[in-house]
């Protein structure tokens, strides 16, 4: 066991917790602050994947373009789905039955339109890497993890520090006297979905460049990433980022020292080890 | 009612015995088949009904279980040649272990709610499928399962597969059916609609979910013992897929989770809609219909079909169970004095301290309450007084100090256990069950404080006619007004036959005929020897009614003693009207 091989799977640990984060972060805050359990999070992150690769191996369009398209199109999707949710009023568990079912929907959908094979988008970028000593760090992750902690930081201030996010935090903890403070809790919740949909989009568009797609890829995700909304704390931007990077990393090292094929474990043994230990945040 | 009833008990059996007579018949295997899967998603429904849906602890993981059951048998029968017979008991025992394992270190974690049960079930899935298949128990390859020798009991082995799927359904039907008619069931309904006061109420919480956690993935192993022999060939991506959880929440939602024929009626449905829509290969397309279905079914029938259904057949003649009151011996009165003030310490709160975080709600609070007494504890806002209702009925932990009940130490116990005590309380908001009937919410009272002579339905039945709800016995609560709402939450606290009950604003936003009416019961209740404490901010009950009274302020305990000296102590003043009004 070396120190460059410990060092190389420390860094593509961090890099692979940016994506994780990047997940987390749009689930950890429609279940903290709307308490709506979005199990179709991650077949829309994948959805915006497919579409990007779609966009990009039919029509040629650079990726970037395909996230621009992909942004607003995830937002009126977020928005189309909570105006569902508020006008058959579904609760917690129930949000997670119907997204549960929306999964399987749009993991059809897919499959029907891209086949169920696995699919690779290669671009002149895709193999990229900045060298660092005898380390190499691929280029497209950083960029992903830069968005990451740019939307993780750019979130926490929103809700923090600006009067928009105090109010959503304060129509989350008690809808009807926000209301009675002038708050529109409404027009609120409706934003946040739409930006919560928006995230998976970007969080799509990166899961493209980088991995390989196979609509089956979509439940392999949902384990990890509510290990890591769960560690991070709900409605905690930072904290989903930084439970991201926790398990990113114990997971590559697990790769690298053990096992590949052991690594689903950890994030699983580190959200029961939690539960056992009970933190405060959680 | 009657009359369905008879019928009922003619046709099941009839049912029954045709159902099993049919490998018999020479029917196509084909047909055997296909009733074995509805057989084997009947079972599978039912048995994750069993926890889920009494208790509201929605499993994701039911795969985990029924994988487990596969792999045990595919394990021991295909590999080392095990009989198959024998493996079905111990693929429900390998399942079952596997639930009281997770449910030992979920359950026990109060904070935890119900969506972290559903997520951590179903990470378990995943953690069991990669140790399945990175061990040598599958190895990535799959176990085949196709020479294994099966018992003859029909002519066939389709015939065979369909009577043990035949036999595996009738007991998880069987079974769901006497938990619901239990105390389990009973208990596992009460955790459902408010498991906080269930625990107050006497119901043994984490036991009762442990059980029907137990038993729910007894049964979901069994079926995967025998899905194992029907499919010849398993494999971890197969196994343990989400399918199995989306079906299965799915049909018991569909049929209704709260009724224990919902979930197989759900099945059924399910099933043949299925075969229906699937005619040819379009395995994906059924998948998407079932998901589409979902999506419907809860937006539109939360409650599920079942239900619906029963009401439909027993519309006529279900008797109210409240009627048939007429004469009854409503408390024995002993003269009011003679109950007064034994001079036994009945309870004693020995420098009782709570703090949440930073914020110290009782800081060493000393009482003793004698028997017999009726202690009314008053206050400020914020003084305390809860908490402190909060730390006798077990509600809170401790920080420090200790408690008493009849010189045996209570503190620290689970509230269950202090209920069984005698303890009894009512909450400020009533907090009742409201899933279950008036009627029910008092039974359940009576039945688990453990205190019973008669009864709990006598008992239920008793109580309700003392606080003149009897005519809404029937109803749930959420159909009574804040007034009777109440009340209910006093008779449920009067049903556990307590000897001593903790009344946490009773009267407020009470009228005053309605606090007269209280007031007067309360009395009542002190005649048959209960020993009473109770918060209040009204002072013209608490001079009526209080034979001591207990000021708490910021956490302290101010003065104690009769009522109007105490009420006249320059301290007191100064307490709830600012200093200036003491001088």
């Amino acid at each position: 066991m070396s120190f460059t091989l410990l060092a190389q799977s420390t860094i593509g640990g961090v890099l692979l917790g940016g994506i994780y984060g990047l997940l987390a972060l749009g689930l950890s805050l429609s279940w903290g602050l709307l308490r709506l359990v979005n199990l179709s999070h991650f077949a829309l992150a994948f959805l915006a994947a497919y579409v990007g690769y779609g966009l990009g191996t039919r029509f040629g369009w650079p990726i970037w373009m395909s996230g621009l398209a992909i942004l607003p199109a995830f937002f009126l999707i977020g928005i189309a789905l909570h105006a569902v949710f508020v006008r058959f009023k579904v609760g917690e568990f129930a949000s997670m039955l119907v997204t549960f079912g929306l999964t399987v929907l749009i993991e059809s959908f897919i499959q029907w339109v891209w086949s169920a094979d696995y699919l690779k988008y290669e671009t002149g970028y895709t193999q990229d890497t900045l060298r660092l000593g005898s380390l190499y760090i691929p280029l497209l992750e950083l960029v992903a993890f830069g968005f990451a902690v740019a939307l993780a930081l750019g979130a926490w201030l929103g809700l923090n520090r600006t009067m928009l996010g105090k109010a959503l935090r304060a129509a989350a903890q008690d809808g009807p006297v926000a209301a009675a403070f002038g708050i529109n809790a409404a027009g609120l919740s409706y934003l946040l979905a739409g930006l919560c949909a928006a995230s998976a989009g970007v969080a799509g568009v990166f899961i493209a460049l980088t991995s390989t797609l196979a609509p089956s890829q979509i439940e392999a995700w949902i384990g990890v990433i509510f290990a890591v909304v769960i560690i991070g704390g709900l409605a905690n931007p930072l904290g989903a980022l930084a439970a991201g990077v926790l398990v990113g990393v114990s997971e590559a090292v697990t790769m690298a020292l053990v096992n590949p094929a052991w690594a689903p474990l950890v994030a699983f043994s580190i959200l029961i080890a939690l539960l056992l230990w009970k933190p405060r945040w959680l | 009612m009657a009359l369905i009833e008879k019928s009922a008990r003619v046709a099941l059996p009839a049912a029954m015995l045709l159902l099993v007579l049919l490998p018999f018949t020479g029917i196509a295997d084909f047909y055997l088949s296909y009733l074995y899967v509805v057989c084997f998603w009947a079972a599978l429904a039912t048995s994750w009904g069993i926890l889920s849906g009494y208790t509201g602890y929605w499993s994701f993981g039911h795969a985990a279980f029924f994988g487990a059951g596969v792999y045990t048998t595919a394990t021991l029968c295909g590999k080392f040649g095990v009989p198959f017979l024998l493996t079905v008991p111990l693929a429900a025992a390998v399942a079952a272990l596997l639930a009281v394992v997770i449910g030992l270190v979920v359950f026990r974690n109060k904070g935890l709610r119900g969506e972290f049960f559903a997520l951590l079930t179903l990470s378990v899935t995943f953690v069991l499928a990669a140790i399945i298949s990175n061990t040598s128990i599958d190895g990535g390859a799959g176990i085949y399962l196709s020479k294994v020798a099966l018992p003859q009991i029909a002519p066939s082995v389709s015939g065979s597969i369909y009577l043990m799927g035949l036999l595996l359904a009738a007991t998880a039907l069987l079974v769901s059916r006497q938990i619901l008619r239990s105390r389990l069931g009973e208990g596992l309904l009460a955790i459902h609609d408010d498991e906080d006061v269930a625990e107050v109420k006497g119901v043994p919480a984490l036991r009762y979910k442990l059980i029907a956690f137990a038993v729910s993935s007894a049964i979901a192993g069994a079926a995967g013992s025998i899905q194992a022999v029907y499919v010849g060939y398993v494999t971890v991506g197969e196994t343990f897929s989400v399918t199995v959880p989306l079906y299965v929440v799915l049909m018991s939602i569909l049929g209704g989770a709260r009724h224990w024929a919902g979930p197989a009626i759900g099945a059924t449905l399910i099933t043949v809609a299925q075969s229906l829509v699937v005619g040819g290969g379009h395995a994906e397309l059924g998948r998407a219909v079932v998901a589409l279905l979902l999506i419907v079914v809860i937006l539109t029938i939360p409650q599920g079909i079942a239900p619906r259904l029963l009401r439909l057949f027993s519309r006529r003649g279900a008797e109210p169970q409240g009627t048939g009151v007429q004469q009854l011996r409503l408390v024995d009165t002993k003269s009011d004095e003679a109950a007064i003030v034994g001079g036994k310490v009945i309870l004693e709160c020995r420098a009782v301290a709570k703090s949440f975080g930073g914020i110290r709600a009782l800081r060493g609070v000393d009482l003793r309450v004698n028997e017999g007494e009726i202690l009314a504890l008053v206050g400020p806002n914020g003084s305390g007084k809860s908490t402190l209702i909060n730390m006798i009925s077990g509600h809170f932990r401790l920080t420090a100090g200790r408690i008493e009940l009849d010189g045996a130490v209570i503190s620290g116990l689970p509230p269950h256990e202090i209920a069984r005590c005698g303890v009894a309380r009512t909450y400020q908001i009533p907090r009742l069950f409201d899933n279950m009937t008036v009627f029910e919410n008092v039974r359940l009272c009576a039945g688990f404080s453990g205190a019973g002579k008669e009864t709990p339905d006598d008992a239920a039945r008793r109580w309700l006619a003392f606080i003149g709800l009897s005519e809404k016995a029937d109803l749930l609560p959420p159909a009574l007004n804040l007034h009777q709402r109440k009340f209910l939450e006093f008779a449920r606290a009067l049903a556990a036959q307590p000897r001593l009950l903790l009344l946490d604003e009773v009267l407020c936003g009470l009228t005053p005929p309605e606090v007269d009416q209280a007031v007067a019961m309360i009395r009542k209740i002190r005649a048959g020897g209960t020993t009473i404490i109770f918060v209040e901010h009204l002072m013209r009950a608490v001079v009526a009614l209080a034979d001591r009274i207990a000021v708490l302020d910021q956490g302290t305990l101010l003065a104690l003693g009769p009522p109007r000296e105490t009420m006249q102590d320059p301290r007191v003043i100064s307490a709830y009207l600012g200093t200036p009004h003491a001088a």
